[in-house]
């Protein structure tokens, strides 16, 4: 194990951020409350990576999740609550399924990732700006992939156009 | 700061991107003839789809981008069975887009061809994330094809059910993946096998370590297999789809999941399929999916009334059998899946073609539907039946051949080690279900030819269906009287096995 055994107060605060939002996210009635812990954890989880040191993936994730997906979703409960004309149930009844699933999920990953010690670290240093090495690998070894999305995003925003546009006939 | 372009050699990868400036033509060609297309927009989709497959002989066996891109026999042969697919389930949207689709043509077949740009670039990726990139692209427009009746409740709720069952089982694939990344350090599929070879040698922990991806990756490609306990949106959507789509569903998207598995599990995980690796034998895993698919499958398609959910359920048992073909890992295991793979397309996409054929005149897809109808369409009865007697497995079609080699190739294998004994048992399941298939394929030809008056429909079709159905019979008899060329071709997918 290296020094990430020992990550720091700051580490266990996010941590606790994240679990605490995370559960109230599946726990609350409100809809509107629910989304609003949804942008608390995924912003403790933009915390987790400036830790790291990817300032990038935590610049994309407050800007992704936080600024679009979050927003988006509160736009959205917002738009049709009243259009429903009744309040939307948050909660689930299968709570003993989610319940197990949860357990088996969450010990599966703790058992494989503090029980083994198998994992790969890389001995190199961070690199101090590492969007610049991000941008140049997605130019160079990962320009097929990253061409691909391209496509990837076209086809999703024909799709949604399709999809969301009024007929006129 | 230099910039080092690896070898992009773009002629490999010719048809992929052909096939991407076609979509956007078929699109463009859509709008400007101002939604009044009509036809010419689904011909000159097909013609894309034929043009492309000239396209990939030429384009030939190689590498590009570096390790991105790679054309091997695996995936020259599944591009050869997503096209056709593509190719047969556009020939019978053609009484749909007249009638149901008629502002957004263009975008319905533009989509198709995108989603299999998508499959073609999976099967030709080397490396976890181009992979599963290639699957999104796959699915993604999927999505939008299934909810395309926007009137219909039952089209748009089998949108969004296929929507969250696919975002769920592309988030368990890529947390599947993120893991083997993190045991290997690579996402490149060779050296990501060679790592973790490496490590397991130093460490005898991994085996415990590998548990959790192998489960997340078998969950992951089993929602999208529709292999049991994953498969119970299959029917559902499958329903509520436009009916061509469905067939798309059930043999283009089923075909890239198998590619996917091939690649992940097969290659990059082969060597944790042994009784060395006891605690995550995958192969035991995979072996207890694709029994209860092949029972569950076969005797929930029997309670059946609709013949889009009957299918449906079919499908998900031949996914079982083209997994026992997986499972035989010696070189005719991986010829043995991808001749099933391509007598199972002309089959169900015929099949699919003519229930399109049904829903469109009569607009109900009820197995009583058929009732009578060789009296009143003998020709599309017939094919029908002969349909069903190709999925059921009775020689001389080449469904039969489809399952012998599959059981063969396994049978094969439990021979060669006596420690995978249970293949025995599966195939035992296999050859005991197909009886049970026997009985709801039969069913619908009993119901079409020994009704008790004729059906007051008299079928008529567009011409590309008659031609798609045509195709099918052509490829379900030819490749049962004859099937060399496809076995020779396919038998080059084990060169992965003689390496």
């Amino acid at each position: 194990m290296n020094e990430a055994a020992n990550p720091g107060i700051v580490f266990w605060v996010l941590s606790a951020i994240i679990l605490v939002t995370g559960f109230m996210v599946v726990s609350l009635k409100n809809i509107f409350h629910c989304a609003i812990a949804l942008v608390l954890c995924l912003s403790g989880v933009a915390g987790i990576f400036v830790l790291l040191g990817a300032e990038f993936l935590a610049g994309a994730q407050v800007l992704i999740y936080v600024g679009a997906v979050a927003i988006l979703m509160i736009f959205g409960v917002m738009l049709t609550s009243n259009l429903a004309g009744k309040k939307i149930i948050a909660t689930t009844s299968n709570a003993m399924v989610a319940f197990f699933a949860t357990v088996l999920f969450g010990g599966g990953t703790i058992v494989t990732i503090f029980m083994t010690d198998v994992w790969r670290y890389s001995s190199e240093s961070l690199p101090i700006d590492n969007v610049m090495f991000i941008g140049k690998l997605l130019m160079t070894e990962f320009m097929l992939p990253f061409e691909v999305v391209s496509v990837l995003l076209l086809a999703a925003m024909i799709g949604a156009i399709v999809l969301a546009r009024d007929e006129e006939s | 700061m230099n910039l080092q372009l690896p070898e992009y050699s773009l002629q490999v990868m010719s048809p992929e991107i052909f096939l991407f400036v076609w979509a956007l033509l078929v699109i463009t060609f859509d709008l400007i003839t101002k939604r009044k297309s009509g036809t010419a927009v689904g011909y000159m989709t097909m013609l894309g789809l034929a043009l492309t497959g000239a396209f990939l002989f030429q384009a030939g066996y190689g590498r590009g981008f570096g390790m991105m891109f790679f054309n091997d026999p695996m995936a020259i042969f599944f591009k050869v069975i997503f096209l056709g697919a593509a190719f047969m389930a556009v020939g019978s949207t053609f009484g749909i887009t007249e009638k149901r689709i008629v502002n957004h043509r263009g975008e319905f077949y533009g989509l198709i061809l995108m989603s299999t740009v998508g499959m073609m670039f999976l099967a030709s990726s080397q490396e976890l994330l181009s992979l599963y990139i290639g699957l999104e692209l796959t699915t993604i427009p999927l999505y939008v094809l299934v909810s395309f009746f926007k009137d219909d409740k039952k089209s748009v709720e089998s949108g969004i059910k296929y929507l969250i069952v696919g975002a769920l089982s592309s988030a368990l694939l890529i947390y599947g993946i993120s893991f083997l990344y993190g045991l290997s350090g690579t996402t490149e599929i060779n050296q990501m096998t060679i790592n973790i070879a490496i490590t397991h040698i130093q460490n005898e922990t991994l085996g415990v370590a590998l548990l959790m991806p192998i489960m997340l990756l078998l969950a992951g490609i089993g929602f999208k297999l529709a292999l049991p306990p994953f498969h119970q949106w299959a029917p559902d959507v499958y329903e509520g789809a436009p009916t061509p789509i469905a067939a798309f569903l059930s043999v283009g998207s089923k075909a890239a999941g198998i590619v996917a598995f091939s690649k992940i599990m097969v290659m990059g995980l082969e060597v944790f399929h042994s009784p060395v690796m006891a605690p995550n034998d995958w192969g035991m895993m995979v072996a207890l999916m694709a029994a209860g698919a092949m029972v569950w499958g076969n005797i929930a398609a029997i309670r059946q009334t609709n013949i889009k959910r009957m299918l449906a359920f079919s499908s998900i048992a031949q996914a079982g059998y083209i997994m026992v073909g997986m499972l035989a890992m010696n070189e005719y295991g991986q010829s043995s899946v991808g001749f099933y793979m391509f007598v199972y397309m002309f089959a169900n996409m015929g099949a699919f073609a003519i229930v399109t054929i049904v829903e469109d005149q009569t607009g109900s897809c009820e197995i009583s539907t058929f009732s009578g109808l060789s009296k009143s369409s003998p020709f599309f009865s017939a094919a029908m039946a002969i349909f069903m007697l190709s999925l059921a497995g009775i020689p001389p079609l080449a469904g039969f051949f489809a399952k012998y080699y599959v059981f063969a190739a396994a049978i094969a294998h439990a021979g060669q080690n006596n420690t995978t004994g249970w293949l025995y048992w599966l195939v035992g399941i296999g050859l005991l279900t197909t009886v049970f298939a026997l009985y709801y394929y039969a069913n619908i030809i009993k119901v079409s030819y020994f009704g008790k008056e004729a059906s007051p429909f008299k079928l008529k079709a567009p011409l590309p269906a008659v031609i798609i159905i045509v195709i099918g019979l052509l490829g379900v008899f030819g490749f049962g009287l004859y099937p060399e060329p496809i076995i020779d071709f396919a038998s080059n997918l084990s060169d992965y096995f003689k390496r």
